[in-house]
């Protein structure tokens, strides 16, 4: 099954339980309140995910590591093998 | 009592490690990425290549790659230069041809790759003899290096968006910093499509749906190159478009 299908069987069985829950197409006296509660979920749901995704993203953006010492080094090595290559005979530009 | 030189180097178990290097224009930075991994590699005592696959660099990138050859030796570089830019997919395919090593580490020849993390990454690909073990920048002590906030935001929720469709097992798919077994990069190469950033995804998630076994290791990406090319509108949609394609089709 391609991600696509997992997602539209996914969204599938929810929109049947939510319809099911909510309009009670079936007449299968669910209970008012039950069905208060799940007439909002999917916006609900949704409103939800796009918050935690923010969340999450802004997050991950502000924990983004920012490797000044990574950088640093590489400039050090860069001058030795300079410095080295050209030891070695190798003709460079710069 | 004859002297006998001891090695204090590593198992010579018989695995080699082949690294990829495409190269397009990179004629001040390859000598650099050349020497780092001949320096890391010398260290750690595993046997070793390193294939330049230049793609016809107008800077004379090829001609540096020569002298190299002559520095460092025929054994430990092997050029294998094309006509012209052709594309990451072709340029693996066909440094393989010749790579006599059991692994195969891809990276970028620009420095934003580094070599120190090689032994890192065969540690962990023997801890759990994964098929592939892919760089992370998102992960553990995995970063980067000269991104502003716009760059970081776009990484992120680009990473995030994949996540949510493809739920990977990956935490970095568009990373190019990469250790495969051999036999696992000739399979999935030969199956992927993709160009850019999507290749590697593709890559990732193929490799999945292979039932391959996936590592992970952190690392620090360095990029010198962000001011001059900035990420624009054209990589983002292509990266959509890409990404929209693996939903549908893996």
């Amino acid at each position: 099954m391609t991600k696509l299908m997992e997602w539209l069987f996914g969204i599938s069985v929810v929109l049947a339980a939510w319809v099911l829950v909510a309009f009670d197409p079936l007449d299968l006296s669910v209970p008012h309140t039950y069905r208060e509660v799940a007439w909002p979920m999917p916006l609900y749901l949704l409103v939800s995910f796009g918050c935690y995704s923010l969340a999450t993203v802004g997050y991950r953006v502000a924990t983004f590591n920012d490797c000044q010492e990574a950088a640093r080094e590489l400039q050090g090595q860069i001058k030795a093998a300079k410095e080295d290559l050209r030891s070695k005979g190798l003709k460079m530009c710069n | 009592m004859s002297a006998r030189k001891t090695s204090r180097s590593k198992p010579n178990n018989g695995d080699k490690y082949s690294v990829l290097l495409p190269t397009y224009n990179e004629r001040e930075n390859l000598p650099l990425i050349v020497w780092l991994l001949v320096k890391y590699f010398d260290e750690s005592g595993y046997k070793y290549e390193i294939i330049v696959i230049d793609d016809g660099s107008p800077d004379g990138t090829l001609k540096v790659a020569e002298q190299l050859q002559k520095i460092y030796g025929e054994d430990k570089i092997l050029l294998r230069p094309r006509a012209s830019k052709l594309g990451l997919g072709t340029a693996y395919i066909h440094g393989m041809k010749h790579a006599s090593g059991n692994f195969i580490f891809i990276m970028d020849a620009d420095l934003s790759h580094h070599p120190k993390f090689i032994k890192e990454f065969i540690a962990k690909q023997k801890e759990g003899d994964y098929d592939l073990v892919s760089g992370t920048r998102y992960r553990g002590n995995g970063g980067v290096y000269g991104w502003d906030l716009r760059r970081k935001l776009i990484s992120r929720g680009a990473n995030f968006l994949t996540q949510v469709l493809l739920r990977p097992g990956a935490s970095d798919l568009t990373g190019s910093f990469r250790l495969y077994k051999k036999k696992v990069l000739e399979c999935l190469v030969e199956r992927c499509v993709s160009k850019g950033y999507v290749f590697q995804m593709e890559m990732i998630v193929r490799a999945r749906q292979l039932n391959y076994t996936v590592g992970e290791v952190p690392i620090t990406f360095v990029d010198r190159v962000y001011g001059e090319s900035k990420l624009g509108g054209n990589e983002i949609v292509s990266f959509v478009k890409g990404l929209l394609m693996l939903f549908v089709t893996t």
